[in-house]
C-alpha cells in the first residue's frame, strides 16, 4: 500500500457542534422591543440551542469522494458547514487543506440578473481574473446545459426552474479547483442527463487532487462518485467505510 | 489495496460514549480501524497528524496588509458586484434609472413645501431652496449608505456561505453604487442651484474634495455598519430613528446660525463637530455664494479631514477584525 502518498486534506478531532436559532414569531419585532433588548441585554427568549454535531472524528485524503448518508436531521448538512469554515466548533476541532468551498442548493446568486452575468460575478467572486472569467464562461453556461432550450442564459435568474438554477451554481463552483469541496445535495436536482456529467466532473476534480464531500439522498449518485462513505445517526457517526459495506448497513437500519 | 482504507471514530470518543447505540456496527468495522491507524503515521493523535500536514483550523484571520491586498486582487468582483446590484435594483420599475434622479428631488419638494413654505423656517435667508437643498441631498448620501451598509452581511448570505472571498468586497461594492448614485444627484443639485440664481464660480470645484472626503467617511460608515448590523440585527429597528435625529440635529432644514442662538460654549462645539453637519456645510460653501457658515471654511476643511480619516480607517479595521465571523452560526 503506498502509505506515504496518502495526504490528508481534512481532519475532524472530536468535533462537536453547538448552533443557536433564532426563532421568529412572539412579539419581538417593534421597535419598541428590540430596543429594550438591547438596553437591558436580557437573553433572547427566542434563541434556542441544538447539539447537531457530537463528536465525530475522521481524516479524509487526497483524491477521495466521501459520501455523507444519513436520516433527514443528522447533522450532515451541519458538519459540511463546519468543515467550510462557516460554523464555529464547540469543542474539539476541524483541520483544513487550503480553503474548503460550499457549495449547496441554497447558495443564492443575484436573481435579477440574467444567467450569464451571474457566471461572471460568481467567477470573479471565486477570485478569477477577468480574463479567465471570458475564456470559461461560455464553457461553464455550454456545462450547465442551460441554452439547451432556448437562450436562457440571458434571461433573469428568478425565470429559471429550480433544477436550472441549481444546475448553473453547481457549473459555476466546479469550474474552480478547490482543494476541499463540498457538495449538498446539488446533484440530485438536476436531470438525468446532467447528473451523468456531473458526476464526471466530481471524478475530475478528484482526479485534480481533491478532496470532495458529498451529502445526497440519493443512493445512486453516492454509490456512482464515492467510494467512501460515512454514515452519520443523530450527531454521531455509526459507520465508516467503503461505500458498498455503509450503504448495506444503512439500508438495514432504515427498513428495520 | 486500492481503495482508500477508511478511518473509523477515535477510541477514546467510543470510551467517552459508551451509551452510542453503534454496537453491531462497530465490531464489523474494527479491524478497519486498526489498518487505518496503522496506515496514518501510526500511533499520532488527529491534532498532530493535521498539524504535520500543514492543514489548519479554519477561521485564521489574515493581517491587514495581507487582507488589503486579497481585496485589491477582488476589485474587479468589487465593480461587478456594485453595478449588478445597480441593475438589478431598479429592473423592475417602469422608470428604472430615472429614479436615480426624481428620488432626490421629491425629497428635497418634500422638504421644501413643509419647512420653507408652511413653517417659514429660514428666517429670512435670501436663497432657502438652494440651502436646503444640498442639506437634503448630502444628508441622504450617508443616509442611504447607513441603511444599506448594516444589510451588506445580513443580505447576502447565501453568496457568503458558498464562496470564499474577502467580506470587504460587499459593503465596499455597497459603497460604490451610493457613490455612484450621488454623484448623479450631484449634478441633478447643481441644476437646482444654478436654478434658483446662483453663480457659477470657481469654488464650485471644491465640490470634488468634499465629494471624497465624505465618500471615505461613508466608506468606512457602511464598513462599520456592516459588521455590527450582522452581530446585531436588532438595530435595524433603531436605524429610522436614529437617522432621523441625526437629520435634525445637522441643521438641513433650518439655518445652521440657529445653534448659536441658542447654545454657547462646549455644548455649541459639540454641535458643531458633527459630521454630518460639516459635510454639509463644506457642500453649501462650495455651491452657494454668502451660505452662513458655522465656522471658517479653514476649520470645516481640518475637521472633515479628520472625520473621513477617523471613520474610514476606523471601519475598515473594525470590520476586518470580524472577517472570519460573517456568515458563521
Amino acid at each position: 500500500m503506498a502509505d506515504s502518498e496518502r495526504i490528508p486534506t481534512v481532519v475532524a478531532d472530536d468535533a462537536h457542534i453547538i448552533y443557536k436559532i433564532h426563532q421568529a414569531g412572539s412579539a419581538s419585532s417593534s421597535p419598541l422591543a428590540s430596543f429594550k433588548r438591547l438596553t437591558t441585554r436580557s437573553k433572547n427568549a427566542n434563541i434556542r440551542e441544538v447539539h447537531a454535531v457530537k463528536g465525530v472524528s475522521f481524516v479524509a485524503y487526497k483524491g477521495e469522494a466521501i459520501g455523507l448518508i444519513g436520516t433527514n436531521g443528522s447533522g450532515k448538512s451541519t458538519l459540511l458547514r463546519a468543515v467550510a469554515g462557516l460554523l464555529p466548533v464547540s469543542r474539539g476541532a476541524i483541520y483544513a487543506a487550503g480553503q474548503p468551498s460550499l457549495l449547496g442548493v441554497n447558495a443564492a446568486l443575484m436573481n435579477e440578473l440574467p444567467g450569464d452575468r451571474n457566471v461572471e460575478l460568481g467567477c470573479l467572486a471565486m477570485g478569477m481574473t477577468p480574463a479567465e472569467v471570458k475564456a470559461r464562461k461560455d464553457d461553464i453556461i455550454e456545462f450547465s446545459g442551460i441554452n439547451d432550450k432556448g437562450d436562457f442564459s440571458s434571461l433573469p435568474m428568478r425565470t429559471y426552474s429550480s433544477g436550472m438554477s441549481a444546475r448553473l451554481r453547481f457549473s459555476i463552483a466546479a469550474a474552480k479547483k478547490h482543494d476541499v469541496l463540498l457538495i449538498d445535495e446539488a446533484l440530485a436536482t438536476g436531470d438525468a442527463k446532467f447528473r451523468k456529467r456531473s458526476e464526471q466532473r466530481v471524478r475530475e476534480l478528484r482526479a485534480e487532487a481533491g478532496t470532495v464531500f458529498l451529502v445526497s439522498h440519493s443512493e445512486q449518485s453516492i454509490r456512482d462518485t464515492c467510494e467512501r462513505c460515512i454514515w452519520l445517526e443523530a450527531g454521531e457517526i455509526r459507520a465508516d467505510g467503503p461505500t458498498g459495506d455503509v450503504m448495506k448497513e444503512y439500508e438495514a437500519f432504515s427498513r428495520r | 489495496m486500492l481503495l482508500p482504507v477508511s478511518f473509523y471514530q477515535e477510541p477514546e470518543h467510543q470510551a467517552s460514549d459508551p451509551a452510542a447505540p453503534e454496537g453491531p456496527t462497530r465490531s464489523e468495522h474494527h479491524p478497519m480501524t486498526e489498518t487505518a491507524v496503522a496506515s496514518a503515521d501510526a500511533g499520532l493523535s488527529l491534532k498532530e497528524l493535521a498539524r504535520r500536514n500543514g492543514l489548519s483550523a479554519s477561521g485564521r484571520l489574515p493581517s491587514l496588509p495581507e487582507y488589503t491586498r486579497q481585496l485589491w486582487a477582488y476589485r474587479h468582483f468589487i465593480g461587478a458586484h456594485a453595478s449588478a446590484k445597480m441593475t438589478s435594483a431598479l429592473g423592475n420599475t417602469k422608470l428604472g434609472a430615472v429614479w436615480q434622479v426624481l428620488t432626490p428631488i421629491i425629497n428635497a419638494a418634500v422638504y421644501y413645501v413643509i419647512f420653507g413654505v408652511v413653517l417659514k423656517a429660514h428666517g429670512n435667508m435670501p436663497n432657502f431652496i438652494a440651502y436646503l437643498c444640498v442639506g437634503v441631498f448630502v444628508f441622504q448620501f450617508t443616509q442611504s449608505v447607513v441603511q444599506t451598509g448594516q444589510n451588506t452581511i445580513v443580505g447576502n448570505l447565501g453568496l457568503i456561505r458558498a464562496l470564499h472571498f474577502p467580506r470587504a468586497s460587499l459593503p465596499l461594492s455597497a459603497a460604490l453604487v451610493e457613490i455612484r448614485n450621488f454623484v448623479v444627484a450631484l449634478v441633478v443639485l447643481m441644476g437646482i442651484v444654478l436654478v434658483t440664481g446662483e453663480p457659477l464660480t470657481l469654488e464650485w470645484l471644491l465640490v470634488l474634495p468634499a465629494l471624497l472626503l465624505q465618500s471615505v467617511f461613508n466608506t468606512g460608515l457602511g464598513l462599520f455598519m456592516a459588521r455590527y448590523g450582522a452581530k446585531n440585527r436588532d438595530i435595524r429597528q433603531l436605524i429610522p430613528f436614529i437617522m432621523r435625529f441625526w437629520l435634525y440635529g445637522s441643521a438641513v432644514l433650518y439655518p445652521v446660525t440657529k445653534f448659536a442662538d441658542v447654545l454657547s460654549g462646549w455644548q455649541l462645539q459639540v454641535v458643531e463637530a458633527n459630521p454630518m453637519l460639516v459635510f454639509i456645510e463644506l457642500m453649501r460653501h462650495a455651491l452657494i455664494e454668502g451660505a452662513p457658515l458655522a465656522n471658517s471654511p479653514t476649520v470645516l476643511w481640518i475637521q472633515a479631514a479628520i472625520w473621513a480619516l477617523t471613520v474610514g480607517v476606523g471601519g475598515y479595521v473594525y470590520f476586518w477584525r470580524g472577517e472570519k465571523g460573517y456568515g458563521r452560526g
